[in-house]
């Protein structure tokens, strides 16, 4: 069956005028031997085996879709939840994570490096590395090195050197930055595991192809549980976008589906305390790719805001910059506010705590006027856990569990 | 008019001093100053960065400066301001070096018009692809007569090293090791197996090497294989602790030049 041919990334490297690779010189080899490979490895027999094997007897792989009742009578729809966060370390960013340290042991490449924001991606890559026995060199800004501590300890337990980054805003961007110089710096045998849909090309497609598992699975599920494939809705957070790409990647031909993708709204777009590039950016230069960024007239990447740190990101895969063009898929925004009363609303009517980024696409229900027949896919991309001592401080500041 | 970068080359072709500055550091005022008193102490060609919120191929010392810079109030419309003067105080090559999403901000078309009108003869974007640039910014260069200078590193291919010369004006920029500016690798013993290579590819443009260049000795090595050299790091380091510059600069460029010159 051929799926997703209008909205994939063309030889060039590009969605529409989003992509490419525009990188320094001598990350041309590096980049430039993924891109040649990568297709072939990924439709390799032995890859496949080895990634679906792990995919299910280590990830847990197919994750749950769990039709959620309570939130179905409240939204006035059936609600299901994607189970990502039941994933082996609490996330989707495993998904790609193992696909690519598989994929740079048959590059021959012995050291890896990853950036990471929420510390999810972070995670992930430490525990494929430590799988594989592979050098693990992780760069997290130092601003979210406080918020998201357990993450970092889980890191350095699994074998993995967390470097602080102390540029800029000391969050993702300057974590991805850093990371980057790193490349540079040992390009020959560092595979650099980026850890979402962004990136010089191949990364953004490569990574959105690991996570197509997830709207696989969607697909076959939703035929098992309702006798069609194919939800009204699918709703995923949006940072970098790879839950989302993910989430999105086999509805995207079926256009009766509608894409819904979260930006966290930080403070709120007007504040310019906001991460929604989508929202407020304009198309430009960041990290290798052409894509929406949020930037000043001058061009300088302005600095992004959100409590979570999984969203905290000036960018945006340039997938979502073609699909939001088009019209495939729509953009919106919920406040640091609203993503925590959807915390709060999961836990206590669904017994499920979910991460912050999750959490603004949970938040997302409550700007649909769903019909009763609505079938509405939320992509829950991650669990709580690292967010604890989020929400411990603003439960103890609003009273709420009292 | 002869590009003042082909004028250069033709009468010169060995030991030739490239220095890099950061525009708007220390000071947002200084660029004009610095510039002046690198035409006095005798270098042969000026870069101008153009500071950037996200300079990914850079190591601490220019990121601090371009931060530094972007903290005093530069961009590019203040440079270009301040650039009005540029032909009244050197008639030495001039090339802005920086990232493209600034070029891109500004209007591809604008920009190469305003660098013609100031007197820019070069610009350097690390992050432009050579097929970006065919396809959208050759006109403009061509028709402003700005020449593009792309970047090769030990580890590019022959195969591409010859469409970089065929997509590059003016000079190759040869960066010395795989590295992010002012790493310290060095001058490596490989560079002269590098040359051995360009050397075959009997190449149109004339190579400067870049990134790693801290001082007379590598200058020096440098010049045994290459046209000349590029040094950034050591300068912007030597300005950051500067408090005269009529002093510091022609003693910076002479403490690099003097033994180059009669070897």
């Amino acid at each position: 069956m051929e799926t997703n041919k209008t909205y994939s990334v063309n030889e060039n490297g590009y969605y529409g005028v989003y992509g490419g690779a525009y990188i320094p010189e001598i990350l041309y080899n590096n980049v430039e031997e993924l891109k040649n490979n990568y297709l072939n490895i990924m439709n390799d027999d032995s890859f496949k085996k080895e990634f679906d094997d792990l995919l299910k007897n280590y990830v847990g792989r197919p994750t749950p879709l769990y039709h959620a009742k309570n939130i179905s009578e409240q939204f006035k729809a059936t609600v299901f939840l994607k189970r990502e966060d039941l994933n082996h370390t609490g996330a989707h960013k495993i998904n790609n994570a193992l696909g690519q340290i598989l994929l740079a042991k048959r590059l021959g490449k012995k050291r890896i490096i990853a950036e990471t924001g929420a510390g999810q991606h972070g995670v992930a890559t430490a525990t494929a590395c430590a799988l594989m026995g592979l050098e693990c060199i992780v760069y997290m800004g130092e601003a979210d090195i406080k918020r998201q501590a357990p993450n970092v300890s889980r890191m350095h337990m699994l074998g993995a050197k967390v470097i602080a980054v102390t540029s800029g805003s000391k969050t993702l961007k300057d974590a991805t930055n850093e990371a980057i110089r790193d490349w540079i710096n040992h390009a020959e045998h560092t595979h650099y595991i980026i850890g979402s849909v962004v990136g010089p090309h191949p990364y953004p497609d490569m990574v959105a192809r690991f996570q197509s598992i997830i709207s696989k699975e969607i697909k076959y599920q939703l035929n098992n549980t309702i006798g069609k494939e194919d939800p009204d809705y699918v709703i995923a957070c949006v940072g970098g976008g790879s839950n989302a790409a993910g989430a999105f990647y086999h509805f995207m031909e079926n256009e009766s589906v509608q894409l819904i993708g979260v930006e966290a709204a930080g403070k709120g777009i007007d504040t310019g305390h906001s991460a929604a590039t989508l929202t407020i950016g304009k198309p430009g230069i960041i990290h290798g790719s052409k894509t929406y960024l949020m930037q000043n007239e001058d061009g300088q990447i302005t600095e992004p805001y959100s409590i979570s740190a999984g969203l905290d990101y000036p960018g945006v895969g340039p997938i979502h910059s073609f699909l939001h063009d088009v019209k495939r898929a729509q953009y919106i925004s919920i406040t640091d506010d609203e993503a925590m009363q959807a915390v709060l609303n999961l836990t206590r009517k669904e017994g499920i705590i979910p991460a912050l980024e999750s959490a603004h696409a949970l938040a997302a229900l409550a700007k649909f006027n769903f019909r009763s027949t609505d079938t509405v896919v939320v992509n829950l991309s991650g669990r709580g856990d690292k967010d604890l001592n989020t929400y411990i401080n603003f439960l103890n500041e609003s009273n709420y569990a009292k | 008019m002869q590009n003042r970068i082909d004028q250069l080359f033709n009468s010169k072709t060995s030991n030739i001093l490239s220095i890099f500055l950061t525009a708007g550091y220390p000071k947002l005022e200084d660029t004009m100053d610095i510039i002046k008193h690198l035409d006095s102490s005798g270098v042969d060609l000026i870069e101008i960065g153009m500071p950037y919120s996200d300079p990914i191929a850079d190591g601490p010392v220019i990121q601090n400066s371009s931060q530094t810079a972007l903290n005093n109030g530069m961009n590019v419309k203040v440079l270009f301001k301040q650039l009005k003067s540029l032909r009244s105080t050197t008639q030495l090559p001039v090339l802005l070096m920086g990232y493209l999403n600034c070029v891109v901000q500004y209007g591809i078309e604008a920009f190469y018009k305003k660098c013609s009108e100031v007197g820019i003869d070069g610009l350097i974007l690390p992050d432009l692809p050579i097929d970006e640039f065919n396809n959208i910014h050759k006109p403009f260069a061509e028709q402003y007569n700005i020449h593009i200078v792309f970047l090769i590193s030990p580890e590019t291919t022959p195969v591409r090293i010859k469409q970089i010369d065929a997509a590059s004006k003016g000079f190759i920029y040869l960066v010395s090791s795989n590295s992010t500016t002012g790493a310290g690798k060095g001058i490596s013993e490989g560079l002269k197996n590098t040359f051995k290579i360009l050397n075959a590819l009997h190449l149109k443009n004339p190579i400067l090497i870049g990134f790693g260049i801290k001082g007379k000795q590598e200058f020096e090595k440098a010049c045994e294989s290459a046209n000349g050299a590029i040094i950034g790091t050591s300068f912007i380091e030597m300005l950051g602790t500067s408090t005269k510059f009529e002093k510091d600069i022609p003693a910076f460029i002479s403490s690099i030049k003097q033994t180059a010159l009669t070897s």
